[in-house]
């Protein structure tokens, strides 16, 4: 399926991701080749087959609710673009 | 010392033929010396390897070792190595020095491994060439002017070029297995869940599986018998018994069943890779095995249903980079959006975003059935085409990839060419199964010799037997032992 310029620009938003002006056009070139070759999933019926999510069709295991770690705030906190008083700083959000 | 696999530099390790300081010396000259023409390395760790290296000798000393104690090793950037830069190949993690181990790296460095520094790859493990890498692509060692495939290309040329005695790698879709087959080495993926996923930066979580990438299948059991197992760090690590993968490598092949998928002998599979298969399966008939086609009848969709669920899996999984505790940030953002936006579009490259937007657009509203829930449909038809096959055979052997090592370039301008370079391997991680590269030829039509590889495919949690099968094939051939000139 083909896209429009304007699905790439949607899905673009939602995915958070900014896309020039200048590379919308081939981005949504080859997002379009990429939906062809996906779409000869469509060529077989598959009405009474079950999703397989996991390859061994597993779930999830589960563990007591215990605290298993030590508070490393100061050495996480060291690789953070920005920080101020062990809090992680952002563009103001409310005016 | 001719023969550098990790069986062999063990054996001299413990024979105190050689010292891993001296022997890690020699590893970091050799990248000193001709890193700059392969790019294999993102980082070298130098002064960690050396002081890792003189532990390993004092353990050795004490008797406290095992087989990979002082034994240098390279690790595919994927992995969180602490206090080491940790990039997966991205500008978005240009700067992030990571504070834990990955538990294949804490497993390793237990063990006593020598870690000589962090290889490259496709930008978060996506492309089959190496060339989305932000450091740059990687050069095939046995012809610079080609890809050593992808995406854990950087540990398949260092591998290949002897920069280390082995490697890990990652395999989301043959990210190990097809660099093996392009650099003529072993390259080792195990079944979706034999090892933990901890640390290991998540692509795709319902198919990535980490793995050696090495000179030997033998080689490939040693670092098994370290790194899998349960893992209560992972919840998706199975919590079942490792048996030791060196004890059954000497096993015979007699009345072994191989089955040769049809599928894969058809339309697209050049001569001279068939030509190798044929010699091969003769080598296994020589060893008592029997030979006969099978059928995968669903394989020719298994890369379209990929490029659903991994794309799908991989765009929840970087939503994580955000600009806001580590990795890239935006100059000046004017508010919290513009940072979001402009820190994703500036951090990740092109073929990263065209992913996380097939993703996004796969899982939105009004198209989630229509290609998320038809991909995981197919996914059932393709695990039950090798449930069917594995009922009537022991081991599935194949190509690995179509032909051998193409050229920096040749399939860059659509990204559906490269993504059908992976049609064998694709399937395997969709079915979670244990897969296995290993050379077996050299093709010379391009002038330069050029490794190919097949690939064997077990059942479910069957490693110790596919092990088995490439170390008796290796035993019985020397295309493992072939070494481009460095």
């Amino acid at each position: 399926m083909a896209l429009a310029l304007s699905d790439v620009e949607k899905i673009a938003h939602l995915a958070r991701l900014h896309i020039s002006t200048e590379d919308a056009q081939e981005v949504t070139r080859r997002i379009s080749s990429i939906l062809e070759l996906i779409d000869q999933m469509q060529s077989v019926d598959t009405a009474n087959v079950a999703p397989l999510a996991h390859p061994f069709d597993a779930v999830q295991r589960l563990r007591p609710d215990e605290v298993t770690e030590t508070d490393q705030r100061d050495y996480l906190q060291q690789i953070a673009p920005a920080t101020q008083d062990g809090l992680y700083l952002v563009p103001k959000v409310i005016e | 010392m001719s023969d550098r696999t990790v069986a062999a530099l063990s054996r001299s390790l413990a024979q105190g033929e050689v010292s891993s300081v001296e022997l890690t010396r020699d590893y970091l000259s050799r990248i000193a010396r001709h890193n700059s023409v392969y790019n294999a390395y993102i980082t070298v760790t130098e002064e960690l390897a050396l002081a890792q290296a003189a532990e390993a000798d004092a353990r050795r000393a004490r008797g406290e070792h095992g087989p990979l104690t002082g034994v240098p090793i390279a690790h595919k950037d994927i992995f969180c190595t602490r206090d080491v830069l940790t990039t997966c190949a991205s500008k978005m993690l240009g700067n992030f020095v990571s504070p834990y181990d990955a538990t294949v790296v804490e497993r390793l460095n237990a063990a006593g491994t020598v870690t000589l520094g962090k290889t490259n790859m496709d930008e978060f493990a996506m492309g089959s060439s190496n060339e989305t890498s932000f450091f740059g692509a990687v050069r095939n060692p046995w012809d610079t002017d080609r890809v050593p495939g992808g995406s854990s290309g950087g540990s398949a040329a260092a591998v290949a070029a002897d920069l280390c005695a082995i490697a890990t790698g990652t395999d989301t879709g043959g990210s190990i297995r097809q660099p093996a087959a392009f650099c003529g080495v072993t390259g080792f993926k195990p079944s979706y869940g034999r090892i933990s996923r901890w640390g290991m930066i998540a692509f795709a979580s319902s198919l990535d599986q980490a793995g050696p990438i090495c000179k030997s299948a033998e080689d490939a059991a040693l670092m098994m018998n370290v790194i899998a197992g349960a893992d209560p760090k992972d919840s998706t690590c199975v919590d079942a018994p490792v048996p030791d993968y060196t004890a059954t490598l000497n096993d015979s092949l007699k009345g072994l069943r191989i089955g040769v998928p049809r599928q894969h002998l058809a339309e697209g599979l050049g001569k001279e890779v068939e030509q190798a298969l044929q010699e091969a399966l003769k080598v296994f008939e020589s060893l008592g095995a029997t030979v006969k086609e099978i059928d995968l009848p669903n394989n020719h969709l298994s890369v379209s249903a990929y490029y659903v669920v991994a794309p799908a899996e991989a765009s929840a999984n970087l939503s994580r980079f955000d600009g806001v505790r580590y990795g890239y940030r935006c100059e000046n953002p004017v508010n919290l959006e513009d940072m979001y936006k402009r820190s994703r579009g500036e951090g990740f490259g092109a073929e990263v975003k065209r992913r996380i937007m097939v993703g996004t657009y796969a899982l939105s509203a009004g198209y989630y059935d229509a290609y998320y829930l038809k991909a995981q449909r197919i996914r059932r038809l393709i695990k039950q085409d090798f449930d069917k096959a594995f009922a009537e055979v022991d081991v599935i052997i194949g190509p690995t990839t179509p032909h051998t090592a193409f050229k920096v370039g040749e399939k860059n301008d659509d990204p559906v060419t490269m993504y059908l370079e992976d049609i064998y391997t694709i399937g395997v991680n969709l079915a979670g199964l244990p897969g296995v590269s290993i050379p077996a030829g050299l093709s010379s039509t391009s002038g330069k010799r050029l490794p190919i590889g097949i690939q064997l495919v077990g059942s479910d949690f069957g490693e110790a037997r596919l092990l088995n099968v490439a170390h008796q094939f290796q035993q019985h051939t020397d295309w493992h032992l072939q070494r481009p000139e460095v």
